[in-house]
């Protein structure tokens, strides 16, 4: 039975300002769907918020992954039960092997009781190994990934890359894509969408969120939303994100009366700078 | 010179921890000799009778003595007030012979090293293992190899009997009895200890290794090791140690003297983790003689206070010598580790490299010394110390001193502080890991360039402890 990713009317704030103002998307196993829209319509924060960040706050709403409630789970529970959040800026983690990193990561999501308790039995080395080697020959990465410290001093291209093959190796059942393609030349877009390209399936449901729609010419969706301020305002298929590469978003700003000054508000869009090095 | 400060993250984690001592056992083993509590000259007398030493030592012993008897109490560093010199046994006999053998080893002795989990592989080492038991070192089998090319290594009351012109030669020469106040108290009653000769030109290729321990309440241990590396020789020298929890204070104060001559290559590894209500208080030097390099790995996770700062000096040009620390204060604990180097001589250079962490109300202290001697052109120093502070309850403090009497010199120092990142937790937690399993990830991440200097089975040892006072569950 395909799993389903279930949002209705979900609000949340940051600090006192409302960001996400009544969301509603179902994203189901299989499906590709991008959801875009322009600097500070609150994407990074939908993205953050259903991977459980700490630092958002859910108003009201209700998200399910297959039919649990997922809004009362840490971030471990809800990748345990298979929800994956590619990020846009991945955190380094200075000391820690790559390989070392996701032999942890894959025994705790692969765990028999996905119940949220510590991960007790380490898969066996040999058959990771042989795992990890597979899939970053199938995703064209070096071999030296797994050796390196994770994130660290990684260029924009490879955290990306890497947030792909983390993608491979946890199986989940849903994946959210960050702005993957952020901060990316054209060559570099191209090789993490192939890479993506290899892991679509009816197994894995994707959710691509992102400003611009040129990761969408690797991955094309069967499902586009555009987000504005905070909710989903129009939701089509593929001839959508062509209306968006042509004209921008000002018509849809123009249709519904959003002016686009509030929306450049930088700290809304990123609110986790301040956090970050 | 370089200074930086900065603190990049403002965020706290909170991690539930208990303190309870992961070694809180005690065999039953009865002590063939045991003084009364205290020290004086009688304590002292009888225990050169005992060990029946020589005429020279019990003279340096009782001047010692007096030496510490005249020293003012250590005022600075951590909280020595908890600590009673009066209510410590000073001298304990465990068994009374020295085994030549594993077999000859006492089966009680024999079950706490199996209770210490010392792994099967590591019995292999055990050839090559002076295993101090209580006062006195009860296990020794010398591998026939050092025999043949001529590498002595012994422990200390051993060598006082057998080799007592290198014992005359050395003893004392780099950390007289009046150094400091815990140096004058080792002095006047140590006991057990290694002693290592290596030949010239002769290269050591595998660790000789020690463990140590505990095991009498209100013990205090005060071992002596001197380790003398001839022209262009190398060694490898490892200590751990791992000691039974007990109410009431116990004091381990050891001295570790090191030559490094010519050309010779010197490392010398120790993971403490003594039960956190020991004071342990070290002193630890090594000489480094032309081209020699000297290296101290000094891992602290134990005790309740440490007070340690292993240093080098660096007498003739070329000389080189390097320092890594790793420190963990956890509940109750203080941690002031450090190092020092001392440039004596031109075109000598040396690194201290400080990693500590503090969690759930430690407190871990940097305490370190450069210094560089007028006419020692030419030297290169570079200090690092990171810290890594868990939560809001929990301290770190940097105390550096650098004193430079030369112009032609290059010394860099650089401090940072800094808390696990709440964007670092997510990011591991996102992937499945529980914040203690992802909190322990980063924390070994941050002494993993220390750890991966550290022989195989101590590597996997330290991220296992650190593992466990993470999880907050031990036992």
């Amino acid at each position: 039975m395909s799993t389903e990713l279930v949002i209705k009317d979900l609000r949340i704030s940051v600090g006192e300002k409302p960001i996400i103002k009544g969301l509603n998307l179902t994203v189901k196993q299989g499906e590709i769907h991008a959801l875009m829209g322009p600097n500070g319509s609150g994407k990074s924060t939908l993205a953050n918020a259903l991977m459980g960040h700490p630092f958002y706050s859910v108003d009201s709403g209700e998200v399910t992954f297959g039919g649990v409630d997922v809004l009362e789970l840490e971030p471990n529970e809800r990748a345990r039960l298979g929800l994956f959040l590619a990020f846009q800026y991945p955190t380094a983690i200075p000391g820690v092997s790559m390989a070392n990193f996701l032999r942890m990561a894959v025994s705790a999501v692969r765990t028999e009781n996905s119940n949220g308790s510590e991960t007790t039995e380490l898969i066996p080395m040999r058959a990771f190994r042989r795992e990890l080697r597979e899939k970053m020959k199938q995703l064209g990465v070096d071999e030296s990934f797994a050796r390196r410290y994770l994130n660290e001093g990684f260029s924009g291209g490879e955290k990306k890359r890497a947030e792909v093959l983390q993608l491979a190796m946890l199986e989940p059942k849903i994946a959210i894509l960050d702005e993957t393609d952020s901060g990316l030349d054209i060559d570099a877009v191209r090789i993490v969408g192939e890479s993506l390209n290899q892991l679509i399936g009816p197994d894995l449901g994707v959710l691509i969120i992102t400003h611009y729609p040129r990761l969408l010419t690797y991955i094309r969706p069967q499902f586009v939303h555009i987000l504005l301020d905070g909710r989903i305002v129009e939701s089509g298929g593929w001839e959508l994100a062509e209306l968006l590469e042509k004209k921008g978003y000002d018509p849809i700003r123009e249709k519904y009366g959003i002016s686009p000054e509030v929306l450049a508000d930088d700290d809304v869009e990123d609110p986790l700078s301040a956090l970050r090095r | 010179m370089t200074q930086h400060m900065t603190q990049p993250e403002t965020e706290t984690v909170d991690i539930g921890v208990s303190s309870d001592y992961k070694y809180g056992f005690h065999d039953d083993i009865k002590p063939v000799f045991k003084s009364r509590k205290g020290l004086d000259t009688e304590i002292i007398n009888q225990m050169c009778d005992v060990k029946g030493e020589p005429d020279w030592m019990r003279q340096y012993r009782l001047k010692a003595y007096e030496i510490f008897k005249q020293k003012p109490d250590v005022n600075w560093g951590g909280d020595l007030s908890g600590l009673d010199f009066d209510d410590i046994y000073y001298y304990v006999k465990a068994s009374d012979r020295t085994e030549r053998s594993w077999d000859d080893v006492p089966d009680d002795i024999k079950r706490t090293f199996d209770r210490l989990g010392i792994p099967e592989a590591e019995r292999k080492f055990l050839a090559g293992v002076g295993a101090q038991y209580d006062s006195e070192v009860v296990y020794h089998s010398l591998q026939e190899e050092l025999d043949k090319v001529g590498v002595i290594f012994v422990d200390t009351d051993t060598a006082l009997r057998e080799y007592p012109d290198l014992m005359k030669e050395y003893f004392g020469t780099l950390i007289p009895s009046a150094d400091n106040k815990f140096a004058a108290l080792n002095s006047a009653i140590w006991s057990g200890g290694s002693f290592i000769y290596v030949p010239p030109g002769v290269k050591v290729d595998y660790p000789l290794q020690a463990y140590f321990r505990i095991n009498t309440e209100n013990m205090g241990q005060f071992e002596r090791t001197l380790i003398i590396v001839d022209e262009g020789a190398e060694v490898n020298y490892v200590e751990g140690c791992t000691a039974p929890s007990y109410s009431s204070a116990s004091l381990h104060s050891a001295v570790v003297e090191i030559v490094c001559k010519k050309g010779s290559r010197v490392r010398y590894t120790t993971i403490q983790n003594w039960a956190n209500n020991v004071y342990n208080l070290v002193t630890k030097r090594a000489f480094a003689y032309e081209d020699a390099h000297m290296e101290w790995i000094d891992g602290n996770l134990g005790s309740k206070l440490t007070m340690k700062y292993p240093s080098v000096y660096m007498m003739e040009p070329g000389a080189r010598g390097e320092i890594l620390s790793i420190a963990f204060a956890s509940k109750g604990q203080h941690q002031d580790a450090g190092a020092k180097v001392i440039h004596c001589a031109p075109h000598t250079t040396s690194r201290i490299t400080s990693k500590s962490i503090s969690k759930d109300g430690g407190r871990s202290s940097y305490r370190g010394e450069v210094r560089v001697m007028k006419g020692a052109k030419g030297c290169k120093s570079t200090v690092q110390c990171d810290a890594l502070i868990l939560d809001e309850k929990s301290r770190s403090d940097t105390y550096p001193v650098i004193q430079i009497d030369e112009n032609d010199v290059n010394i860099g120092h650089e401090a940072r502080v800094s808390k696990i990142g709440e964007e670092q937790l997510f990011y591991l937690m996102s992937r499945g890991l529980s914040e203690d399993e992802a909190s322990a990830m980063i924390v070994n991440g941050f002494i993993e360039p220390l750890v991966k200097e550290l022989p195989m089975e101590y590597a996997v040892e330290m991220n296992r402890l650190i593992q466990l006072q993470m999880e907050g569950s031990v036992g």
